[in-house]
């Protein structure tokens, strides 16, 4: 990603330097300081869970530690496989991944081009800073106002149809609601913030392109369409790969906070299955095969849609 | 935008109004629900459980507040919070600068290793419960380390900053730093960093906000409630109390009823003031920072 310029850069020059290799590397050595405690950061904190993993295939006993239990192979996972929860907690990861997606990912891009039709100004800036703000709500309170707005006795949003005489229903413990929810919920607090990357794309387009467009007649909206739009499709080609990359890996702290027994129908995916099996139940050797099988899936899911994209248009992550 | 000297057309006009309305729309709907809630959280319970108040406050009471500050755990929560926030923040920045710094010299000698070894941590990692047993085999339960250095740097931070030194520290001022024989170290901390204040700031508040929001570490880390940040203690007002309201409204009589009716609208009003209180430090100083926190981001997506 991008290091490969950098790379070139370096060949080139190095070239004719190579026997000073060992020179460059010890003139240098405080630079191994600087690296240092990132190095070590990502190796324990990082490597240490990878290198855990291997329980996945073993039956954990805390006294043996991750090398010392005894192997299974692959027992947890066809226990997985073959558990009657197996295509619920597909289902209901994919199918919340699938219309966060739909919902959340059409929107920024929609802001983004009307906030770049709005000349600056304090209009512009006051819808700016406030549809950003709420990116910076944590997620516990974010949890605790959906809570609050859609109780059923005293929540605003239950009130709110009542008045326009809808029968609200219990949105909080009704199943079918809980997506729903979900996905509505992120995309109001995620919508704004999420126009920043492409407004930065759109800064970049040539103003000549508009003013010579702007001569040949073209209206606003063409503009928005022929020379806006086409501007946006790397950027959105490439947090689409990412999306699709994280398919089965949704926010699962929200999940959690809003999940009850109620609505678990249609709330447990497999992240949160993962804490509550593993940390709650603490059956340690079996989630790690379930978190692991989620990992790999999400890893061949994001290869395999990166080559899809590489071959049919230049913009790939590598 | 581009020639307003221009006049528009009459469906240029048509566009730009529904855009404006359009605008409007999306900013009375994120502002809405942040209004209600300040307004919430100083009217009294009957009018906001009933709905009456919908707008501006009602019957204005800061009995909500009161409990909020009565509440020792809030307090201890808020400490907690800003222990774990600015001792964070500090490790953080401690060991994504250095790094960035280190990997964005073109003359690192093995610069291509660590970055690959760090970018594989985006695609793949050990998953949830190895690294629960991981914190738990280092002794480091019920510490604030438990809380601070799992997460402490993050590659995507780590690559933003690298881009911003390439960009910005020109080259020539390491080979005169280097001629001059003033050692890397000073370089970096009397020169490289106060050039590079921007992305400090960036960086700062990034893993600053993280650090403040999170509660999914010190829910599993945790079990000393001493020890426990605020977004925990906002957990077990916000969501878990409000379980259980759910789940005991069964079979009372009417009595009880009305008298937990009227606890479930202070339970509320308590929610409100308590959602003010935990997320005005960071709505307050926003505005004066945003624009940190959108140059961060444009700097992330031109790396691309």
């Amino acid at each position: 990603m991008g290091t490969t310029n950098a790379a070139a850069g370096l060949q080139t020059q190095a070239q004719p330097q190579k026997r000073r290799g060992w020179r460059r590397i010890l003139r240098n050595w405080e630079l191994y300081a600087f690296i240092a405690p990132a190095f070590f950061y990502f190796l324990i904190f990082a490597y240490g869970p990878m290198y855990g993993i291997q329980i996945a295939f073993k039956n954990y006993v805390p006294t043996l530690g991750f090398a010392g239990s005894p192997w299974v192979g692959f027992d947890h996972f066809t226990r997985f496989f073959n558990s009657y929860y197996f295509w619920d907690l597909i289902w209901n990861t994919l199918s919340i991944s699938l219309y966060e997606l739909a919902v959340g990912f059409p929107i920024p891009i929609i802001l983004a081009l009307a906030f770049n039709e709005v000349k600056n100004g304090w209009f512009k800036k006051t819808v700016q800073t406030v549809t950003y703000a709420p990116h910076f709500i944590s997620v516990v309170v974010m949890a605790g106002m959906i809570i609050t707005f859609l109780s059923p006795s005293t929540g605003i949003i239950t009130h709110m149809l009542e008045w326009i005489g809808l029968d609200p229903p219990d949105f909080l413990t009704d199943p079918r609601w809980f997506k729903t929810m979900y996905v509505l919920s992120g995309v109001w607090q995620g919508a704004g913030w999420g126009t920043i990357i492409y407004l930065a794309a759109l800064s970049g387009v040539d103003p000549g392109l508009h003013e010579a467009a702007i001569i040949d007649g073209a209206s606003r909206f063409q503009r928005l369409r022929h020379i806006n739009i086409p501007t946006l499709v790397p950027t959105m080609t490439i947090l689409l790969i990412l999306n699709i990359g994280s398919l089965l890996s949704v926010g699962f702290e929200k999940i959690l906070l809003l999940q009850n027994p109620l609505n678990m129908e249609a709330s447990n995916i497999i992240a949160t299955f993962v804490y509550k099996a593993g940390l709650v139940d603490a059956q340690y050797s079996f989630s790690t095969a379930v978190g692991l099988f989620n990992s790999v899936i999400n890893c061949i899911l994001l290869v395999a849609i990166n080559q899809i994209v590489r071959r049919t248009s230049e913009n790939s992550l590598w | 935008m581009t020639s307003q000297a221009i006049k528009e057309s009459r469906g240029d006009r048509v566009f730009l109004v529904a855009n404006y309305l359009y605008l409007l729309i999306a900013l009375v709907i994120v502002a809405y629900p942040v209004l209600y809630m300040l307004s919430a959280s100083i009217s009294s319970p009957q009018a906001v459980g009933s709905g009456e108040m919908w707008l501006f406050p009602k019957g204005i009471t800061f009995e909500g507040y009161e409990r909020v500050f009565q509440d020792n755990r809030i307090w201890s929560g808020y400490a907690n919070t800003i222990l774990y926030t600015v001792t964070g923040t500090l490790v953080s920045l401690a060991v994504t600068l250095p790094a960035a710094y280190a990997l964005a010299r073109r003359d690192f000698v093995g610069r291509n290793f660590f970055m690959a070894m760090f970018m594989v941590t985006m695609f793949f990692g050990g998953g949830l419960v190895p690294s629960y047993l991981l914190v738990k085999d280092l002794g480091m339960i019920d510490t604030i380390w438990a809380i601070i250095l799992p997460g402490a740097a993050s590659i995507y931070n780590i690559i933003v900053t690298r881009t911003f030194f390439m960009s910005t520290i020109p080259r020539e001022l390491e080979e005169a730093a280097q001629i001059d024989g003033a050692s890397t170290t000073r370089l970096f901390l009397t020169v490289v960093l106060p050039l590079s204040m921007p992305i400090v700031a960036v960086m700062a508040l990034f893993y600053g906000v993280g650090q403040w929001n999170s509660y999914f570490s010190a829910l599993i880390y945790l079990n000393d409630e001493t020890k426990y940040p605020l977004q925990i203690i906002l957990r077990q007002i916000l969501v878990l109390q409000e379980m259980s309201a759910q789940t005991g409204g069964g079979m009372i009589d009417a009595s009880t009823a009305s008298a937990l009716n009227n606890k479930a609208e202070i339970a509320a009003l308590v929610k409100y003031a308590v959602i003010i209180v935990a997320t005005l430090p960071i709505i307050v100083i926003y505005p004066f920072l945003q624009r940190y926190f959108v140059q961060g981001v444009m700097i992330g997506s031109v790396k691309g």
